[in-house]
């Protein structure tokens, strides 16, 4: 965060200072729905510019039961948007009595943002949990709304290095004859493990070590898995 | 008293809200924080928006918002109705975010628009549209005319006008009048028309769509002719890709006829040039 000055094109112009109330705090996340479960992970480094300032805070929020939220992008925005989500499920659970679904959940972020569509929050998003028939659900959505439900994405600063290894992978994209077979819990989070291994080589703003949910009808289990810290 | 008020539907500051069985008295102000910040619209202040959400596209700045952009979209009338189709990538600059997009919003059954542009912009206010037709419906025991949701929706966008929204629409319907098709833009733009394409692929789309078009067209032909257009566009425009969505619209509604991978029509049409 720093007030920026923004260089003019002719010289008589006065030079303006504005506040630039936004930055880039790195962070990858991702997620991978399964038949009967997903699978939520991001890695723990918090950084800005060269320097880290974490190395344990993890970009996933629990929302409900069987919700789980990953955003990064901003850190000031992800903690306000989280906030702000957790408040709207709250007042949700105690008009209804019950949690609000995960795909709810993702229309519900989806207006969200919209509603800052002239004030965005700089957020990448990917919901992950169990849908109203409990089967596995992935969601991604752009700073501003736009959302799309999925069967895996990576989003964050190693996204574009993660989806082309599970579009190989699960995807089983552009490979003929190739079968689709259904993704086994385990594989699902051995998975996870070896792509972020893979992004913290190759990218300084993922790396230290990451935070694994696995969401199924028995709730949801978290685990840790250890990446480079250089 | 009209059945919105006894529902509870309050319209007030152009907010429409159920009210859940809140009575104005025991609702707690410190939850208007939350309401206020997710449940309308936030503008900083003091500051140009536009001119504010510029530098998120700029290529030097390190926070860059890349909104989805690029597309190939048509939609032209015929004979038999209304054929619309669309590819589906989004880019985010030279990265390809998603192969996957649906960029035929289905309105209603009797109504369908397309998504080029901002993807967020083009799918919350065909949503904000899909609700105001619902509404028309009810209150007025009849469907709304595409005419008149086509200028719905142009009026809403018109409103934001020189705030940065950025959408590129077809909406195409059946009403009495029978085959609708108008181009609606953010600019305020809106247009009726026979045949349109809109987006980035648009000049490839336009030149298969032109040399193939007629009016007598069979559904067969006309289905052909516009996956072939959306094939080409994928072919000549980076920007557009994945799959060809495919809908016909009839005196009985929508039907989605096909989605068709762009690499199996390739394969396709190479064997037609032997």
């Amino acid at each position: 965060m720093e007030f920026m000055t923004m260089p003019t094109q002719q010289a008589e112009k006065p030079i303006q200072a504005r506040f630039s109330p936004y930055d880039m705090n790195g962070g990858t996340v991702l997620a991978i729905a399964g038949e009967d479960f997903a699978v939520i992970a991001s890695d723990t480094r918090l950084s800005q510019g060269f320097s880290i300032h974490s190395r344990d805070t993890p970009k996933t929020t629990q929302m409900t039961g069987n919700t789980v939220i990953g955003s990064c992008g901003f850190h000031g925005d992800v903690l306000t948007l989280t906030k702000v989500i957790q408040t709207r499920l709250k007042m949700f659970s105690h008009i209804h009595n019950k949690d609000m679904d995960t795909t709810s959940i993702a229309a519900m972020l989806s207006t969200i943002l919209y509603y800052r569509r002239f004030f965005p929050y700089y957020v990448y998003n990917i919901v992950a949990g169990l849908d109203s028939e409990g089967k596995g659900c992935v969601f991604s959505f752009d700073p501003v709304g736009s959302y799309e439900r999925e069967s895996y994405r990576a989003g964050g600063s190693a996204s574009s290095m993660l989806q082309p290894l599970l579009d190989n992978q699960i995807g089983m994209k552009n490979q003929e004859g190739a079968k689709q077979v259904p993704l086994s819990k385990a594989k699902a989070v051995a998975l996870v493990k070896d792509v972020f291994t893979s992004a913290a080589e190759r990218d300084i703003y993922t790396g230290d070590g990451i935070v694994i949910h696995v969401v199924s009808k028995d709730g949801i289990t978290t685990e840790t898995f250890p990446l480079r810290r250089d | 008293m009209a059945l919105a008020d006894v529902c509870g539907f309050d319209m007030r500051n152009g907010n429409s809200r159920l009210k859940l069985g809140f009575g104005e008295e025991n609702y707690d102000p410190s939850l208007n924080d939350v309401l206020l910040a997710s449940e309308s619209f936030t503008v900083p202040r003091g500051v140009d928006i536009a001119q504010n959400l510029a530098r998120f596209t700029d290529e030097k700045s390190n926070v860059k918002i890349h909104f989805d952009h690029g597309t190939t979209t048509l939609a032209f009338k015929f004979k038999g109705g209304v054929i619309v189709a669309v590819d589906s990538r989004a880019t985010a600059g030279p990265y390809i975010a998603s192969q996957t997009v649906k960029k035929v919003i289905e309105i209603n059954p009797y109504l369908l628009g397309t998504m080029a542009g901002g993807a967020a912009d083009c799918s919350f206010w065909e949503r904000v549209l899909a609700q105001q037709c619902r509404v028309y419906e009810l209150r007025n025991k009849n469907r709304i005319s595409v005419a008149a949701a086509s200028k719905l929706l142009a009026n809403i966008v018109y409103d934001y006008k020189g705030m940065g929204l950025s959408m590129g629409t077809m909406i195409v319907g059946w009403d009495k009048k029978g085959p609708g098709l108008y181009y609606v833009d953010s600019d305020g733009e809106r247009l009726p028309g026979n045949v349109f394409s809109v987006g980035s692929g648009s000049v490839y789309a336009y030149g298969v769509l032109d040399s193939g078009y007629k009016w007598d067209l069979s559904v067969e032909e006309a289905c052909e002719l516009g996956r072939r257009a959306i094939f080409h566009a994928t072919y000549r425009d980076a920007y557009s890709g994945g799959v060809v969505n495919l809908y016909h619209m009839r005196e009985t509604g929508w039907v989605k006829v096909s989605q068709t991978d762009t690499a199996e029509l390739y394969y396709k049409y190479r064997a037609e040039k032997k």
